[in-house]
């Protein structure tokens, strides 16, 4: 398992590597990022090592994710948001995953597009990321780079591809999962169906500007978070916001939203709770992924593989 | 001239000829004074009007000295950057009778103010100036790329030109309705038609409106715009077409477009007047079809282009301006232009062409084609109409992407010879061509820009700022600020401005202060690209398994840095090496060195391609270079495609370029093969 391939000590250019990470350098990121996006089972001792100097992230750093259907205004969002960010003086990563096409294995990466970025600032760092073939809207490698941005930046956001039926998987890799949706798009009941209503901590309704119909959408939300509370499928205390993140109305709004959300997590200690499950979770899946049902079974079962895991991870040997 | 007829004519009264065509070439570069030398001479040789090019800092609102403007002075064409170059520009030119087409868009409020600024200190009345700003924004976000402002706030820019023109300058065109732009972005002729009208309809849109409660200062009243007021408005739009070599399919799709626009007009703004409703045009000719391969055969398909929009009388061009044969290979001299001037006055001098009505009159072949390219771009006007109109499917991307789409199934036609193209996939043997054997690699077979140009222009604008009252420059800009900010017309203020000594740049900063700039959608997340899954299918398997070789799949960024906007070029590459199996960030046009060097090294890319078309590829390409190099991508291989002369490419091969790609490389399958190969070179050869 990952811990086994895992040298004693770490070599010195990974050492400097991770101390450039940690400063915050957009070579060393870039680099750090590379390295865990690699596939090859001979990159893997180093990529666990990496992650293992790097550590489980900082409790103070806020990593933030973005899901909802394509269309809605994702990127101008985080853009928004990110700006927001860097003019209270924190630094910014971005995580913006594209999907692959399936035929091709091939992928636009547009979102950057959507990101003002300035060479000038090294506070805001945009990594593109593509699925290639992940299903669950986020990329195999979003969870280590997510670790990776984590430890060279005040603020991750994350920006999934867009809702599906499955899509849900950024819920392990952030502490706030922000929900947007577009006023009109009797989206709210799809979310109710696809089981999206589960995740949010926090929904957003963005283009603010088209006033009426976008009050109602909140209070059509509102209503659906109720009634998913009833179930006992949403959490407690679900904001709905509204927000414009072309002109800018309501972002400040979000961030103090999402830092409310932040804190309460911190005081009921289920912030690092959080963070651990998210990672079993998420290295579960990868174990299922590389070696299969059957070879869960010779691990011995999916409970022993996660008490493994959770183990790993808690001694600070990280999930992959 | 043409006297001799068959002996079986009858020799009757000679047949009163129509009136030519205004003929005009596309010209501007280097100075307003090396352009206006330039002017006066395709004058004497017989052009009846000016088309004045201008050059990107021009077009994009910014002054020489701006590091933006930085390798674009003079390229494009030609630097008016105050009211001193637009003198130097028209000296010694009428403008009491000229005729003068501006291709400027965002920024035509403030070329036209300088035109009126100069005219009314000549004592010439602006009621007599006869004219055209292009002023279609639309098309440049879709297209042509020189926007600056959100869509809302530039609508409101040509609705303020539109209703002071109609008003003060009745006999200028305010603004033309560009399906030009559309077909070379690779349009289809219902795709082109269609468009055009849900422009057409989006602008009118705003002119109403703001007769309706909009303030037009001084000018009018505009909110009693009614009939009348929307009757002028129609009567002074005209249009800017294309037109392709398959060209009775093009005699088709301007008598379809004549007729949805009297349709448009008297159906959706209730005008009757015939006179008002009817369709005119400026053309210039398809350049996108144009080739570097045997570029003498150019001559050839310029012509046939010509004579779609000219046999027809009834949709015949008010105005013709056709490219140069070498203009694949880079700037036309000033005998190329004359050549092309020629071409027009044959026609026009020698043949009997306008010595007859409508010669498709009654030809029911050419009636249902132009009623099925009619009744299929009315449908897909209503679809835009359905989609919330122009403005939301430009912010949304739908027009860009089906634009996108048609233009990747051209591409792969050609590539894969379902679309002939003689001299580039069909009947490529060639004896050399004498034209091209003067100077070496082609030097002597195009026009070279004096490469201190840029620097004079500095220079020169610096002395203008020095010299002027800047008293009366803060005034005129202070107003010019509130004014757009309150709504008011910008016509007026920017007349004053122009009087005041304001630059091109400093007009274009207040605006940009009062209005906000934009970045319109690439078109390329969503589209579909063009090429073919079997011919896909061998790059795919080396893009994969050297993906694999490298632990992560092959990432390549595209960029265009520098002013120009035309994307076309990069976005099919774009989709292409995503259909291959790359990984593409593309970040849009008009992105800085610096920041293509930021892009590469955050998205760990392993291979930059640059597409450069504004002939500053010189300046640019070393700045990305040196910019990659300092930002620590050492490593990664960098790519060029482009109008790009043969001397050139070597010069920036030997500034460490991987490979340079011009219009003869149009096979994308190859070039995608070649990425592949300089990413394994690069990356996976240890």
């Amino acid at each position: 398992m990952p811990s086994a391939d895992a040298p004693a000590g770490l070599p010195d250019d990974l050492e400097a590597l991770a101390d450039g990470i940690r400063a915050g350098e957009r070579a060393a990121v870039a680099r750090g990022l590379n390295l865990v996006e690699d596939r090859r089972p001979e990159a893997r001792p180093r990529v666990a090592a990496l992650l293992r100097a790097l550590g489980p992230g900082r409790v103070d750093g806020r990593r933030v994710g973005f899901t909802g259907p394509p269309g809605v205004g994702k990127s101008c969002l985080v853009n928004a948001l990110a700006h927001v960010v860097r003019a209270s003086g924190a630094t910014v990563g971005v995580l913006a995953v594209d999907p692959s096409s399936k035929r091709s294995g091939g992928a636009l990466l547009g979102d950057r597009a959507r990101i003002d970025s300035r060479p000038e600032d090294a506070g805001l760092f945009v990594r593109s990321l593509a699925t290639a073939g992940h299903l669950g809207g986020l990329a195999r490698a979003a969870p280590a780079a997510t670790m990776v941005l984590g430890a060279a930046f005040d603020w991750v956001l994350v920006e999934t591809v867009g809702v599906g039926q499955s899509e849900t998987d950024v819920e392990y890799v952030v502490d706030t999962v922000v929900l947007v949706v577009q006023p009109g798009s009797g989206d709210s009941l799809q979310f109710l169906k696809a089981g999206i209503m589960e995740i949010p901590d926090v929904v957003l309704v963005n283009k603010s500007d088209m006033g009426e119909t976008a009050r109602r959408a909140r209070l059509e939300l509102l209503s659906a978070l109720g009634a998913a509370r009833g179930a006992g499928v949403a959490s407690a205390s679900v904001e709905v916001l509204l927000a414009s993140a072309t002109r800018g109305d309501g972002v400040a709004e979000l961030k103090a939203e999402i830092e409310r959300h932040r804190a309460a997590m911190l005081a009921s200690g289920r912030l690092l709770e959080r963070r651990v499950g998210g990672q079993v979770e998420w290295g579960l899946r990868e174990l299922v992924r590389r070696v299969g049902e059957e070879g869960l079974q010779r691990e011995g079962g999916e409970a022993a593989a996660r008490a493994s895991i959770e183990a790993r991870i808690r001694s600070g040997g990280g999930a992959i | 001239m043409g006297e001799t007829r068959t002996p079986a004519a009858p020799r009757g009264p000679k047949p009163p000829r129509d009136r030519p065509w205004i003929m005009r070439t596309y010209s501007g570069h280097s100075s307003a004074a090396a352009s206006n030398t330039l002017y006066r001479a395709n004058l004497a040789k017989g052009q009846t009007g000016l088309s004045v090019a201008f050059d990107l800092p021009t077009q994009l609102g910014y002054d020489p000295d701006h590091a933006l403007a930085r390798g674009e002075v003079g390229k494009v064409g030609v630097p008016v950057s105050h009211l001193g170059d637009m003198r130097a520009l028209l000296e010694g030119i009428p403008l009491e009778t000229m005729n003068t087409s501006m291709t400027i868009n965002a920024t035509a409020p403030w070329l036209l103010a300088l035109y009126i600024a100069l005219a009314e200190e000549r004592g010439v009345d602006p009621k007599v100036l006869q004219g055209t700003t292009q002023n279609d924004i639309v098309k440049e976000y879709l297209s042509r790329g020189t926007y600056i402002f959100p869509p809302a706030q530039s609508l409101k820019l040509t609705s303020d030109t539109i209703v002071y023109a109609v008003e003060n300058v009745p006999s200028w065109n305010p603004m033309n309705l560009c399906s030009y732009h559309l077909q070379e972005a690779g349009a289809t002729p219902v795709q082109e038609i269609a468009y055009t009208l849900s422009t057409a309809i989006a602008v009118l849109d705003a002119v109403r409106d703001a007769g309706k409660g909009g303030s037009a200062g001084k000018t009018g009243d505009a909110g009693a715009l009614g009939l009348a007021g929307m009757t002028a408005v129609i009567s002074r739009l005209s249009f800017f077409v294309n037109a392709g070599l398959r060209f009775v399919e093009e005699v088709c799709k301007l008598r379809a477009l004549a007729s949805l626009w009297e349709r448009l007009g008297r159906e959706r703004y209730g005008v009757t007047d015939a006179k008002a409703l009817r369709f005119r045009y400026g053309v210039q000719v398809n350049s996108l079809g144009l080739t570097e391969a045997q570029p003498e055969n150019n001559v050839y398909r310029i012509l046939l282009e010509m004579l779609a929009v000219t046999l027809s009388k009834d949709v015949r061009a008010r105005a013709v301006q056709l490219p140069a044969w070498n203009e694949a290979l880079g700037l036309p001299r000033p005998w190329d232009q004359q050549w092309s001037l020629r071409c027009q006055q044959v026609l026009a001098y020698e043949t009997d062409l306008l010595e007859y009505p409508d010669i498709f009159d009654g030809s029911h072949v050419i009636a249902d084609r132009t009623r099925a390219i009619a009744d299929a771009a009315w449908s897909e006007v209503q679809e835009v109409e359905r989609l919330g109109g122009a403005v939301a499917c430009v912010q949304s991307g739908y027009i860009k992407e089906r634009l996108v789409e048609s233009n990747a199934v051209r591409v792969r036609e050609i590539e894969d010879g379902t679309r002939k193209v003689v001299g580039v996939n069909v009947h490529t043997e060639t004896t050399p061509s004498p034209l091209l054997a003067t100077g070496t690699g082609g030097a002597g077979a195009i026009l070279a820009l004096d490469p201190e140009a840029e620097a004079a222009q500095v220079a020169q604008v610096r002395k203008w700022r020095a010299a002027r009252d800047e008293g009366a420059v803060k005034k005129a800009l202070d107003a010019l600020r509130q004014g757009v900010a309150r709504g008011d017309n910008v016509m007026p203020l920017s007349i004053a401005a122009a009087k005041a000594g304001v630059t091109t740049g400093e007009w274009g900063g207040a605006l940009r202060d009062v209005l906000g700039e934009y970045r319109a959608p690439t078109g390329v997340g969503r589209a579909a690209g063009g090429g073919s899954e079997e011919s896909l299918a061998p790059i795919r398997a080396k893009v994969k398994a050297l993906g694999e070789r490298l632990g992560r799949n092959v990432k390549v960024l595209i960029g265009k840095p520098g002013l120009d906007g035309h994307s076309n070029g990069a976005e099919q590459i774009a989709l292409r090496a995503r259909d291959a199996g790359f990984e593409v960030v593309y970040q849009g046009i008009r992105v800085t060195a610096a920041q293509l060097a930021q892009s590469a090294v955050e998205e760990g890319v392993h291979l930059v391609g640059l597409s450069v078309l504004s002939g500053s590829h010189m300046d640019l390409v070393p700045e990305v270079i040196e910019a990659l190099r300092a930002a620590g991508a050492t490593n990664v291989p960098v790519v060029v495609g482009g109008i790009i002369p043969e001397l050139d490419a070597r010069a920036l091969e030997a500034k460490g370029v991987a490979r340079v790609y011009t219009p003869k490389d149009f096979a994308l399958g190859t070039i995608m093969d070649d990425l592949a190969d300089l990413v394994h070179r690069a990356h996976a050869v240890s």
